[in-house]
């Protein structure tokens, strides 16, 4: 029902923007995982923006964390013959029966941000960041910032098991691997969330006598180390300048502690996966050309000297 | 003549925590270390008390209607709407009072929902309050719209940073309220309404007991004392976070009952020791994080002791012991 309504919605929303736009317009499907994260909030509207850029009408589908609405929703996309899907699945299975629909229907379909477990002739490119590169590029920082100076660094980890909680632990101690002064003494779970970060952090900041023996704090994600921030201030030492904090994903927050000197590096999870997936499907409709399948997103590193009070103010309103 | 039982000689819950601070010790030999730092205590045991302030509120809600045979699902649903209610509150730049009392306010609206569903049309807790769990987080998204609102009202963040006489803040509102909420009880009548609630619904009906009323400000009180808990959530961080302020809990302030020794079954309760209960569970937590222990065993250790302590709490292991200990008095003589 709920559904049916939204197409129909999209459906008008198509007729009336389409009277008005060019007649080289795309019409494209995007099947969003829901708004489970501010990245993802974040996401969603960088997306609608760079439909708009491009002129492409964009028909959206909020999916509320299940496949089974991503998967009607892709039959719905189908069935009134959009030029392109784009989709963020929920999971990596289950996907081949409705990819091998739209194969047939002739639809090219993208993946941003995750991959599927379906053969790769049944989409046409995947549009992802490389967790693994984003460890390695903080990894990199922190060694050349610090240099042959003794490091210890306390780690706050992402869920235990989770992907990008795996890959950026992975790319972070590849980094640091041959800088011998370097090494991980603590490393706990802050399960991505702010209030994990900060208790963490305050465990982490006791053990080491009063956090006088850590020399830099790494967190997979910006929330865990803003609220580490707080743990480390409350502790009575300078975030940034006693211990060096370096994290991943770019969020406002994060920019917003940096204005502050408190934050020395964090490395971008863009949330513009779309951008990319556009031109690609530009270029493939146009004239034939086959994308790259895997295509990477930047990894971006920002520091203090990269205009944080511009950075914050660019993403504050895209619902971070 | 009474048997002497090991309940007799201690508490069995002081005994699980001051295992679990002499195992923190062992692993972390600066637990007990506290100094003083910019005019508060500072130390492993103040993050103790500190961190285990939440649930230890969410505990003294949730031991009374326990102890009426229910049970509260939506305490951590109902954490994130309080905790969003205030940081938009406190966004828009109402004075601390307002945004404490629009959040309270929150809370009993919540409580008072579950407790009509389980008060007034008899739907078992367990369902009547899932409702709310599920649709709480949804209803705190919708107030952040899905973003983290941070807000920078000092007053506010005193609430969860602060600290008085150089204890933590959260630490001296969970204390007063566990002082307020067991005078209440044991120096009034409530406390043996709810017994004999928790103990023989009908046959409380039968002496005259108005039980709807009592449920439902039993279901009220939980919901104010999980708003109160989600603005402490909120304040700490100096954030609202929708997804996961509160996130399951629930869970943890229904063991820390179960630890303090109220009967799931209804009837026999206690809330200092609730507030025990959820003080050694924080204690574990805290404990495993200065062991520098990889978190892959966070859950193993903490279910292991967890385990452990329910088995020395079983009277049936109580009588065992006893009567071994019993035995080996009469043979000394």
């Amino acid at each position: 029902m709920n559904i049916v309504r939204k197409l129909a919605l999209s459906a008008s929303m198509v007729a009336l923007c389409c009277t008005a736009a060019s007649a080289a317009n795309l019409t494209v499907g995007f099947s969003q995982i829901g708004s489970e994260s501010g990245w993802r909030a974040a996401e969603t509207s960088v997306t609608k923006q760079e439909a708009e850029k491009r002129g492409v009408t964009l028909k959206f589908a909020d999916a509320q964390q299940k496949q089974e609405n991503q998967i009607k929703a892709l039959r719905g996309f189908i069935a009134q013959g959009v030029d392109a899907i784009l989709v963020a699945p929920v999971v990596a299975t289950g996907w081949e029966e409705v990819l091998k629909e739209a194969k047939e229907a002739k639809i090219p379909v993208v993946l941003l941000d995750r991959g599927v477990d379906a053969p790769q002739d049944l989409y046409l490119t995947s549009v992802a960041s490389d967790q693994v590169k984003e460890g390695r590029v903080a990894g990199e920082w922190l060694a050349k910032t610090v240099g042959s100076k003794d490091c210890r660094v306390v780690e706050l980890q992402g869920t235990v098991g989770s992907t990008p909680a795996i890959n950026r632990k992975k790319g972070f101690e590849e980094a640091i691997a041959s800088s011998k002064n370097i090494s991980i003494v603590r490393s706990q779970t802050g399960d991505f969330t702010r209030s994990k970060g900060k208790e963490v952090m305050e465990g982490f900041l006791k053990a080491e006598n009063g956090g006088k023996n850590i020399c830099a704090m790494y967190a997979h994600n910006d929330d865990m180390a803003v609220g580490a921030i707080q743990a480390i201030k409350d502790a009575g030492l300078k975030p940034g300048t006693d211990i060096l904090v370096v994290s991943i994903d770019a969020v406002p927050d994060i920019f917003a502690a940096m204005m502050k000197g408190e934050a020395n590096a964090t490395v971008e999870l863009t949330p513009n996966m779309a951008g990319p997936a556009f031109d690609a499907l530009d270029a493939y409709l146009k004239s034939g050309k086959q994308p790259a399948k895997f295509i990477i997103t930047e990894s971006k590193l920002y520091t203090p000297a990269d205009d944080p009070k511009g950075e914050y103010e660019r993403r504050k309103g895209l619902g971070y | 003549m009474r048997r002497l039982s090991l309940s007799d000689i201690a508490k069995p819950q002081l005994l699980a925590l001051a295992f679990i601070l002499v195992l923190n010790w062992m692993v972390f030999p600066g637990f007990f270390n506290v100094t003083w730092q910019d005019g508060r205590l500072f130390g492993s045991l103040i993050d103790v008390i500190n961190r285990g302030a939440p649930v230890a509120i969410l505990a003294i809600g949730m031991t009374a209607i326990i102890a009426t045979r229910g049970v509260d699902l939506s305490v951590g649903a109902v954490m994130a709407v309080a905790g969003a209610v205030a940081a938009t509150s406190a966004v828009a730049g109402q004075p601390l009072i307002v945004t404490l009392a629009g959040a309270l306010l929150v809370g009993l609206a919540c409580g008072l929902w579950n407790g009509s569903l389980v008060a007034f049309l008899g739907i078992q807790p367990f369902v009547a309050t899932l409702v709310l769990m599920v649709a709480g987080r949804g209803v705190a998204q919708l107030i952040t719209e899905g973003s983290i609102v941070t807000f920078s009202d000092p007053a506010l963040i005193f609430v969860g940073t602060g600290s008085v006489l150089g204890l933590p803040m959260p630490a001296v509102i969970a204390l007063i309220l566990m002082i307020a909420a067991h005078l209440v009880m044991r120096r009034t009548a409530i406390g043996l309404f709810v017994e004999a609630i928790g103990t023989n619904l009908s046959a409380a009906n039968y002496t005259g007991l108005r039980a709807r009323t009592v449920i439902l400000g039993l279901y009220a009180f939980g919901g104010c004392c999980a708003a109160l808990a989600g603005v402490i959530a909120a304040a700490d961080i100096r954030g609202a976070d929708a997804n996961n302020a509160g996130l399951w809990l629930e869970l943890d302030a229904i063991l820390a009952v179960v630890i303090g020794g109220t009967s799931l079954l209804g009837g026999r309760f206690s809330i200092p020791m609730s507030v025990l209960g959820a003080v050694i569970i924080q204690a574990m937590n805290t404990g495993i994080l200065v062991s520098g222990l990889p978190p892959e065993f966070n859950l193993i250790v903490k279910a292991s002791v967890i385990i452990l302590i329910l088995v020395m709490q079983s009277d049936r292991v109580a009588e065992v012991v006893s009567r071994r200990f019993g035995r080996m008095t009469t043979r000394g003589k």
